[in-house]
């Protein structure tokens, strides 16, 4: 396997359910590569084709167009037992007449693997996933984190090429979730298997993924790393679902050097990153991240000016609710220090300070 | 003794004296309905025959017992194995194992095509599943008679088609029983299946596929042992009746393949021997519980294991 070919790469696949009027384009012609041993996620929200494009790979469904390469060769149409993928299943679907341990074995067994590598390979996932105590436990009388890592070493005991993770961490509580997301990190790592990662949940995609891409719609709108997607966002959506921010409409004056000067509908003007290869004209929208501007109180410099709405106290930080002039909202969120007390109250005039290089186009 | 302790004794026989009241009615039942006549029969088995059937009241004898499985020689009093009631009853047995067998592999797809269906075109395929209990079992037996004879509809097509030259003999043979047996029995074996593979999560076969289960391999690890509680209670639906089975083998198995059933009915009517004929339907009461004790085995058996 050369390293330029991609684990998965996904050409223009399109799905479509149903027929004549009850269609629905589940996916359209979405076009992906993911990259050999790669935390890859696809994040969005509930109904924007992330799973259908997972069981697409896994084989459940089959597509309408397009091609799956699987280290080149198009696994699209083969059956899920053809394929050297693995699925981790948001209901961890374990087999509940079968203890820990068989539920482990099952996939060597189906490939007829020899009894005694078969029981080598069992115990070494149970160690793997810390599960070494439970083996001979029915799968209903263990919690939901350990049905999760029973889940996952069943998955892993084939050694798949691709690990599928649906949605595996959501039926978890938050202090177990942020535990699962360290140890799926690190089994990922252990065990060097190309992950794709399915979630709605947009913090665990940041903390987890070496690539993400953000999907709306049946399509996907960006691909990145997290720092990528997060500070450079090319479409509202993306900037809009990854994070908060503040959206400003305005009017073009001029560009040089990746940099827009845009006169502001709501007043004022400011300078915005543009992003690469993108030459607009005429009205644009600008992002900013409520963490890169502050407020402005005395007669300082400011870029924009507004009413304070609403104060609220986060422990970490505080968000200051701005309604500016032209009616837009806009969120300043300030870190506290271990004293700190702005002591404003809502209902005063406020001016707004843009950080510097904070703003960036968007390609709307 | 305190007050309160006096009211909760008497909060406790109240309860009891309740519990009586409010299963009285039940009770009554079974008493009268079930286990009254049982003990008539249980009598009639061990009293002497009259000659014009009935019994001789309060004569005992093992007679009625005796000839279920032996028989005297009418001349030289020599006694044999009754071939006839042996014959019998491995033929009852011998078809009820073959129904049950053939309505389970007619009624598994069957049952896995109506589960897998949307939610709101089951309802509509378990009603078609329902159709045949409309009519008397005596008519639609007649019916499949009409369909099976030599002269009926499957013979006169096939010979139409030039599939055949002479129309296969199907009436009045065992196979005929057994196919009418299973058209009769399906749907009770189908309704239980049904249950079980409704409660089915096919998720379970998703990711019995996902590693590496070919589809046969994903019906016998993972699907047939999650509705084998269905299969069991199917098998026994069909099992306990198609073994007490009466109209069926009447009709289609003519005079020469009788069932445990006929044999009963005999010899209450012409063969006027009462005692025997109670002693034969306590026989197949006995293979009717046997049955149903393999049965709570096999379905604790599933409990136990999941201890395991």
């Amino acid at each position: 396997m050369n390293a330029s070919v991609s684990a998965i790469d996904i050409r223009g696949v399109s799905k479509v359910f149903g027929a004549g009027q009850h269609a629905f384009t589940a996916l359209d012609d979405v076009s992906v590569a993911i990259r050999e041993n790669e935390f890859f996620t696809l994040l969005g929200p509930s109904g924007c084709g992330k799973t259908t494009l997972l069981r697409l790979i896994a084989g459940f469904e089959f597509p309408t167009d397009g091609e799956i390469l699987l280290s080149g060769k198009d696994i699209a149409l083969l059956p899920p037992y053809d394929r050297p993928v693995n699925t981790v299943f948001q209901s961890y679907a374990l087999f509940p007449h079968m203890s820990v341990a068989q539920n482990i074995a099952f996939g060597l067994e189906m490939q007829g693997r020899p009894r005694a590598a078969i029981a080598a390979r069992v115990d070494e996932m149970l160690r793997l996933v810390h599960m070494e105590d439970l083996r001979n436990r029915r799968t209903s009388d263990i919690s939901g984190g350990q049905q999760q890592r029973v889940a996952l070493a069943r998955a892993l005991a084939p050694a798949p090429k691709v690990l599928l993770l649906d949605e595996p961490l959501s039926a978890l509580d938050y202090k177990l979730r942020k535990e699962m997301q360290i140890e799926l990190k690190r089994l990922q790592h252990e065990t060097g298997i190309t992950f794709i990662f399915v979630t709605h949940d947009q913090e665990e995609a940041l903390t987890m993924s070496d690539r993400i891409a953000v999907m709306s719609k049946g399509r996907v709108l960006q691909v990145g790393t997290p720092h990528e997607i997060y500070d450079s966002p090319r479409v509202r959506f993306v900037a809009d679902f990854i994070g908060e921010a503040n959206f400003l409409d305005g009017r073009l004056l001029r560009t040089a050097a990746g940099e827009a000067r845009i006169a502001l509908s709501c007043g004022g003007e400011i300078d915005a990153r543009l992003p690469e290869g993108l030459s607009p004209e005429g009205q644009v929208t600008a992002m900013i991240r409520p963490e890169h501007a502050e407020i402005v109180t005395d007669g300082g410099p400011r870029d924009l000016e507004g009413t304070l709405e609403n104060v609220v106290y986060f422990g970490t930080d505080t968000h200051f609710h701005v309604r500016l002039g032209s009616g837009n909202p806009f969120v300043v969120r300030l870190q506290n220090g271990p004293s700190s007390s702005i002591g404003l109250m809502p209902g005063g005039r406020v001016g707004v300070k843009i950080d510097e290089a904070a703003a960036k186009v968007l390609r709307d | 003794m305190g007050r309160a302790a006096e009211i909760a004794q008497s909060a406790a026989r109240r309860d009891v004296r309740n519990r009586w009241w409010l299963s009285a009615p039940a009770l009554t039942i079974v008493l009268l309905g079930a286990i009254a006549p049982l003990f008539v029969v249980v009598l009639y088995s061990v009293m002497v025959k009259g000659s014009y059937g009935d019994v001789k009241y309060w004569q005992f004898s093992g007679e009625g017992w005796f000839s279920v499985f032996f028989e005297r020689d009418m001349f030289d009093n020599t006694l044999s194995l009754a071939d006839a009631h042996v014959s019998i009853l491995w033929r009852s047995v011998k078809l009820s194992l073959l129904t049950t067998l053939v309505s389970l592999v007619v009624g598994f797809p069957t049952a896995y095509f109506i589960a897998t269906q949307d939610r709101g075109k089951r309802d509509l395929w378990l009603f078609l599943i329902t159709i045949p209990f409309w009519t008397n079992l005596l008519i639609r037996t007649f019916a499949i008679q009409e369909v099976f004879r030599n002269e009926g509809v499957l013979n006169s097509s096939l010979l139409w088609l030039g599939l055949i030259d002479q129309p296969i003999q199907i009436m009045f043979t065992e196979f005929a029983i057994m196919l009418g047996m299973v058209y009769v029995y399906l749907p009770l074996m189908v309704l239980p299946l049904y249950a079980s593979l409704e409660k089915f999560d096919f998720r379970l076969a998703e990711a019995a596929s996902d590693l590496y289960a070919r589809p046969a391999r994903v019906l016998r690890r993972v699907i047939i042992p999650a509705v084998r509680p269905g299969i069991i209670a199917g098998s026994i639906l069909v099992f306990i009746p198609s073994l007490g089975a009466y109209v069926t083998p009447k009709l289609l198995g003519g005079g020469k393949s009788l069932m445990l059933g006929n044999l009963i009915e005999l010899q209450f009517g012409q063969g006027r021997n009462w005692p025997l004929g109670s002693a034969l339907s306590i026989t197949l009461t006995a293979m009717v519980m046997l049955a149903l004790v393999v049965y709570v085995r096999a379905t604790s058996k599933t409990g136990d294991s999941s201890r395991g």
